[in-house]
């Protein structure tokens, strides 16, 4: 009886915590191969523990350049994706224009649509068009896709946002510009770095897509597919963990800032 | 950014000369013609709907009128941007920025006009209505009431010409809305501006107002002091929002010197010519009214001591609800179903119960004569729906 109780009352925490193991089980999988020596090629066997590929992540022929175009494409995506999906997204929600339906049905299609597909449609396009392949259609495709995300994000904040602030800024002697600067936008902020964070994590580990559009470019994800069939360097493991703790960091980051201010203005 | 109007020290009337709204085939706002004096606190009164925040929005530059001219002193600002405008509102949900605090959005207007030194001015504003100990609070931590003054500070700061406020104790509970409405009254004495206060509550408007714009369907019923829109309501719009009013069908039999002698339904009323709103010849339909609280109800039985000269109609009382301060009757009378009498419970006499026979009776002099061509009920279902 008296267990019974305790199982009910720890049930949910319980749970929790399993599901955080299910999501954290691969990450520290890899946490712990970045620190292995393997004998082989293949880094699958825990032989020892090294420090190597932390020391020297850039030993293996292509990975730090692929990881740099990958880096070079995701920011320019982001940045590309997040200032047409914004404007997008304002339009579909402030303005009545024709073909607003349309657009707004349509602007889904590339989340709802099987990757492979876009893919290969987009690279029967640019075989069409005679365009190179390479950095400029990777970087095309992506602000493609990542556009629908960073839209949806921005939208739903637009959406929430009373349109009697801006006329109050109006009111209080702001032209559009102003308003636009000092009210809108950093009223929208959390939509639209949402729908960044979103593009950015999107674009960086792509591969389906970048795949079909990379010609002869390699990057990150398509560099750890290629050396996957020859043999997994350990510095793969050291840039995947890299990547987690910096993203941990920049949530731990968010979450201080936000209890700071929190704190502070109660 | 923009270099904007400074502020004018002085300004002038607000002068709206046949300004009109039409959204397609709907027509907002009637061509109108208004003009509120320098320094008055002035009150748009209508249901909602009736045209009164397209107005104000027209007068704040947030609309633009489909015809006729703002003018504010000697300046058309009809074209001019609302940031153009030395007009300031208070938006009926408040709409401060959420994401800056009391002290910013109260500096919002001077920064944006270009001034640096605005912590004193800040300051001295967020005394003038008790805030001073908030500055640094975001909008989403104060309370209604206090939102609503970080509203008016926002705008009063700039001292514009005039104070547009759309509703803005519509928010508040009836207490709190009480206290702002002499909070609000105060601020309009000390700082002289002028005010034009948009608002579907009577009550508010006469307790605040110098002078009531009475709207109804995009059209001004009737303007005027408070005392005088009730006193002297020109039309069964106006007589049945403001307050209540019992309007009786009559027709004109003859005019004796200065009164209008009038039939209803075998009774006799006296009306006093000159607050007869339209002509009426001998023969003409009006409506005869009078206001339930200058009518006195005696008993039946003691009728024979009712001063000769008094209005009176005979009826039944329907029904009776104590008030505590007063006592409302409804009298069903052959003459005018659903009479109402509000009581003083001064010396209440135990026999007027439901069911009493009774003569309700009242000073001709307190009688108002309207156009009979109107909707008798015209007025109150617009009160009661807002009320709910």
């Amino acid at each position: 009886m008296r267990l019974l109780t305790w199982i009910k009352r720890h049930l949910v925490v319980a749970a929790g915590l399993l599901t955080l193991a299910y999501l954290l089980l691969p990450n520290a999988v890899v946490t712990v191969f970045s620190f292995n020596r393997p004998k082989g090629r293949f880094n699958y066997e825990w032989q020892r523990f090294s420090t190597d590929a932390w020391r020297h992540p850039c030993d293996v022929a292509g990975l730090c350049t692929s990881l740099g175009l990958s880096l070079r494409i995701a920011v320019w995506a982001t940045l590309g994706a997040t200032v047409l999906g914004t404007m997008t997204a304002f339009a579909l929600v402030r303005y009545r224009f024709r073909a607003r339906g349309a657009v707004n049905a349509l602007i889904f299609l590339p989340m709802a649509m099987p990757e492979v597909v876009m893919a290969a449609s987009l690279l029967t396009l640019f075989l069409n068009l005679g365009v190179r392949l390479g950095f400029w259609t990777v970087l095309i495709a992506h602000v493609m896709f990542c556009l629908s995300f960073v839209v949806t994000a921005v939208k739903a904040r637009v959406m929430s946002m009373d349109p009697r602030l801006e006329q109050a800024a109006q009111d209080l002697y702001a032209g559009p510009l102003q308003t636009f600067v000092r009210v809108t936008l950093p009223i929208a902020a959390p939509g639209i770095a949402a729908g960044a964070l979103l593009a950015f994590a999107l674009s960086f580990d792509d591969f389906v897509i970048t795949n079909f559009t990379a010609g002869s470019t390699v990057t990150f994800p398509m560099y750890v597919w290629g050396s996957a069939q020859r043999g997994t360097p350990v510095q793969i493991n050291v840039v995947g963990t890299a990547m987690f703790v910096v993203a941990v960091l920049c949530v731990l980051a968010a979450t201080a800032v936000g209890n700071r201010r929190r704190r502070h203005t109660t | 950014m923009q270099t904007t109007t400074t502020p004018a020290v002085g300004g002038g009337d607000v002068r709206l000369t046949g300004i009109s709204k039409r959204y397609g085939t709907f027509t907002a706002v009637h061509p109108l013609d208004l003009t509120v004096p320098q320094g008055s606190f002035f009150a748009l009164l209508g249901a909602s709907g009736c045209g009164k925040t397209t107005t104000l929005r027209m007068i704040a530059g947030l609309e633009e009128p489909t015809q006729g001219t703002v003018h504010l002193g000697d300046q058309d600002v009809t074209r001019l941007p609302p940031y153009r405008r030395p007009v300031n509102t208070v938006f009926q949900s408040y709409a401060l920025f959420p994401h800056l605090d009391v002290f910013e959005n109260v500096a919002f207007g001077l920064r944006r006009r270009g001034i640096k030194n605005v912590k004193q001015q800040v300051a001295e504003m967020l005394e003038l209505v008790q805030l001073g100990r908030q500055a640094r609070r975001k909008p989403h931590q104060l309370s209604g009431g206090q939102q609503q003054r970080v509203a008016v500070a926002r705008a009063l700061i700039n001292h514009p010409e005039v104070l547009l406020l759309d509703e803005p104790l519509g928010a508040l509970d009836l207490k709190l809305r009480r206290q702002m409405q002499l909070e609000l009254k105060r601020i309009q004495t000390e700082v002289g501006i002028t005010f034009i206060h948009v608002t579907h509550d009577q009550e508010e408007a006469m307790t605040m107002a110098d002078t009531v714009a009475v709207m109804n369907a995009g059209r001004v019923e009737q303007l005027g002091t408070p005392t005088d829109l009730y006193e002297n309501p020109r039309t069964a719009f106006v007589a049945g929002f403001l307050g209540t009013s019992n309007l009786v069908p009559a027709r004109v039999t003859a005019r004796r010197g200065e009164e209008l002698v009038l039939t209803a339904g075998g009774a006799t009323l006296v009306l006093p010519a000159a607050r007869c709103t339209v002509p009426a010849p001998a023969g003409a339909a009006v409506l005869a009214g009078v206001r339930p609280e200058k009518i006195t109800l005696t008993h039946a039985d003691d009728a024979a001591g009712i001063p000769e000269g008094r209005n009176r109609i005979t009826g039944r009382i329907a029904d009776a609800g104590f008030l505590g301060v007063s006592t409302q009757y409804v009298v069903d009378s052959p003459v005018c179903p659903g009479f109402e009498v509000y009581a003083q419970n001064i010396d209440r006499d135990p026999r007027l119960v439901p069911g009493a026979e009774v003569v309700a009776h009242w000073s001709p002099a307190h009688t108002f004569g309207l156009d009979a061509a109107q909707d008798g009920d015209a007025g109150t279902a617009h009160a009661e729906e807002e009320a709910a």
